[in-house]
């Protein structure tokens, strides 16, 4: 898969709260509602602007906190394409997966790209092209690339149960 | 070479030897959901399935907004009464029980060496009573609950290694927000922490299951610390069930090893907005505060509350500044009443709510305005956190967050 986007850049312990605040989390449900609140305390500018395929950079422990979903659903609903950082939160990562949205881990990127610069990701060859050159990022482990391939888990577990 | 922890039950669980780094597919002991369970419910039917795969497996806890802070909530509760009482979930706690996390071990959901997911990032806590315990996704909740099983990765271990006499109301709070501040908020990310030393030994249950709750806070998978006498004790007097202690080997492999010393620790808070932007409270002390939020699963409980009663006893709150206390379950609530110290807390000026966790993340029950600043004795001071992004919330210790209450500022307790 090809991921060609714009970056949104950010910086590090990008949490759940100003991915998709706190308060919202049990009274915004509807995907379009969610779409339009993700990032709305970090940068409000986002959901008005966000294109399809648009691409999330962020630092370090990109997604700590609270395990709620909503963080990385938001995201996807808001049509972005991959999140990208020098270390995610555990559940946010999981949950990103759960959700089938691509959540690479590449330092060097990170430190090379500039908010608004266009980049393509190459799912299947592991690399991220920019102006600046083409960096790798590592494959997701065997265990668990059956759930993103599926397109999330509640769908892999439908196949997985043999549920069409 | 021996095994953690984690490699131990990971692997018991498993079935097979295994070693941090390895994915391994398990079924959980216990699987803890909240007010989120509406959501992960949908998600179940999502799946196609009709029954939950074993209803015993579950444990259901409203706490979130409770009792219900509009009608979205009061539906969402709804949802959730309906969906235990046709699945058969027995274990169901509605609003007038507590916390989720502190329901957990007082209802006996929590045993040594049990292995614990929850759909909620502070499910870490039960590692302080030596269970493996997780945060997970909604969705891997939904699937546990058509399956019965999720995909864990074993992690790697960092033991924090504590030693010294903690200084006089210098509490576990205290210690995991220097923690905080040595190992910063992604110090453990993936990884466990296992909890030991002298300190560790001589600390109360109490203090531990902070220490284990902010492991979330430092980006680990689980807290953990290994079961004593104590443990024992108290596991005993709240549940039945047969249970094999785990304990990482003497000659395990772990990672990093971090030695903290208290023998000098000062009263800690973390400033706004990240859990690691740690100081000794005297450093900020004078800055004007609005609210102090008591409460939270991180620190509402019978030892919090002496510590608190401690200071306001005899006192009035200062003039400029509203109180919130939030007892972390029903039990707690009957022991303070029972000491006579809500109405201590009432002549105080402090506002006694219901068990819940409050406005912890900014649903109701205490949200801030535009520039208030809140000392709060919870676990998290994000942005937006206490629901308003314009606010500031400073994490405290119950004792400094009590004296902050009396002088209207942030203020450090040993100047009293």
């Amino acid at each position: 898969m090809i991921i060609k986007g714009k970056v949104w850049k950010y910086g590090d312990d990008i949490n759940t709260d100003v991915l998709f605040p706190g308060k919202y989390t049990y009274t915004v449900t509807d995907p379009k509602e969610m779409a339009k609140i993700a990032l709305e305390d970090l940068d409000s500018e986002f959901a008005k602007k966000v294109q399809k395929n648009d691409i999330i950079i962020g630092g370090t422990n990109f997604g700590c906190g609270s395990s709620r979903e909503q963080a990385a659903s938001c995201l996807l609903y808001a049509g972005v394409g991959a999140v990208i950082g020098k270390s995610f939160a555990r559940i946010f990562f999981r949950n990103c997966i759960n959700f089938g949205l691509p959540a690479l881990t590449s330092p060097k990127l990170v430190d090379s790209v500039e908010h608004g610069d266009t980049i393509e990701i190459d799912t299947e060859k592991g690399t991220i092209t920019t102006d600046k050159g083409v960096f790798e990022f590592p494959p997701l482990p065997n265990e668990v690339v059956g759930i993103f391939d599926a397109g999330g888990l509640i769908p892999y577990t439908r196949k997985m149960l043999g549920i069409e | 070479m021996g095994k953690t922890f984690s490699e131990k039950i990971l692997g018991k669980k498993a079935g097979k030897p295994v070693v941090a780094g390895e994915i391994v597919e398990i079924e959980p002991d216990v699987a803890m959901s909240h007010d989120n369970t509406a959501a992960i419910s949908q998600s179940f039917y999502e799946i196609g399935v009709d029954k939950v795969y074993n209803p015993d497996m579950h444990v259901v806890i409203l706490d979130h907004a409770t009792p219900a802070a509009n009608s979205k909530f009061a539906q969402n509760h709804k949802d959730i009464r309906e969906f235990v009482a046709k699945q058969g979930i027995k274990n169901f706690y509605d609003v007038n029980v507590g916390i989720c996390h502190q329901v957990m071990h007082e209802q006996g959901h929590v045993w040594p060496g049990a292995v614990i997911v929850g759909s909620d990032s502070h499910t870490t806590s039960y590692g302080a009573y030596g269970a493996f315990s997780a945060g997970i996704g909604r969705s891997e909740m939904a699937v546990i609950m058509a399956r019965g099983k999720i995909w864990l990765r074993v992690p790697e271990t960092i033991k924090i290694h504590v030693a010294g006499k903690l200084p006089a109301h210098i509490t576990a709070k205290d210690l995991v927000l220097k923690i905080a501040k040595e190992i910063g908020a992604d110090g453990a990310l993936y990884k466990a922490i296992e909890f030991c030393g002298p300190t560790i030994e001589q600390m109360s249950l109490s203090g531990r299951f902070v220490l284990a709750n902010m492991a979330a806070e430092l980006g680990a998978k689980n807290g953990y610390v290994a079961p004593d006498e104590k443990t024992l004790e108290y596991i005993k007097s709240v549940t039945d069930k047969e249970f094999e202690i785990v304990m990482s080997d003497d000659d395990a492999e772990f990672d990093q090893i971090v030695n903290i010393d208290v023998t000098n620790l000062e009263p800690m808070i973390a400033k706004p907005h990240t859990v690691d932007n740690v100081c000794p409270v005297s450093e900020v002390k004078g800055t004007k505060i609005h609210q102090v939020f008591f409460g939270s699963c991180t620190n509402g409980r019978y030892e919090d509350f002496e510590d608190i009663i401690d200071i306001i006893d005899g006192r009035k709150i200062h003039p400029a500044v509203r109180m919130l206390v939030f007892p972390a379950s029903m039990k707690v609530y009957k022991q303070i009443l029972q000491q006579g110290w809500v109405e201590k807390l009432v002549d105080f000026g402090a506002v006694v709510m219901n068990p819940g966790c409050g406005p912890c993340m900014g649903n109701h029950a205490g949200i801030l305005a535009d520039g208030e600043i809140c000392v709060a004795t919870s676990n998290r001071n994000f942005k937006g956190r206490l629901g308003n992004n314009n606010a500031f919330v400073y994490l405290a210790s119950p004792r400094t967050a009590a004296w902050c209450a009396v002088k209207g500022e942030i203020a450090d307790f040993r100047e009293m």
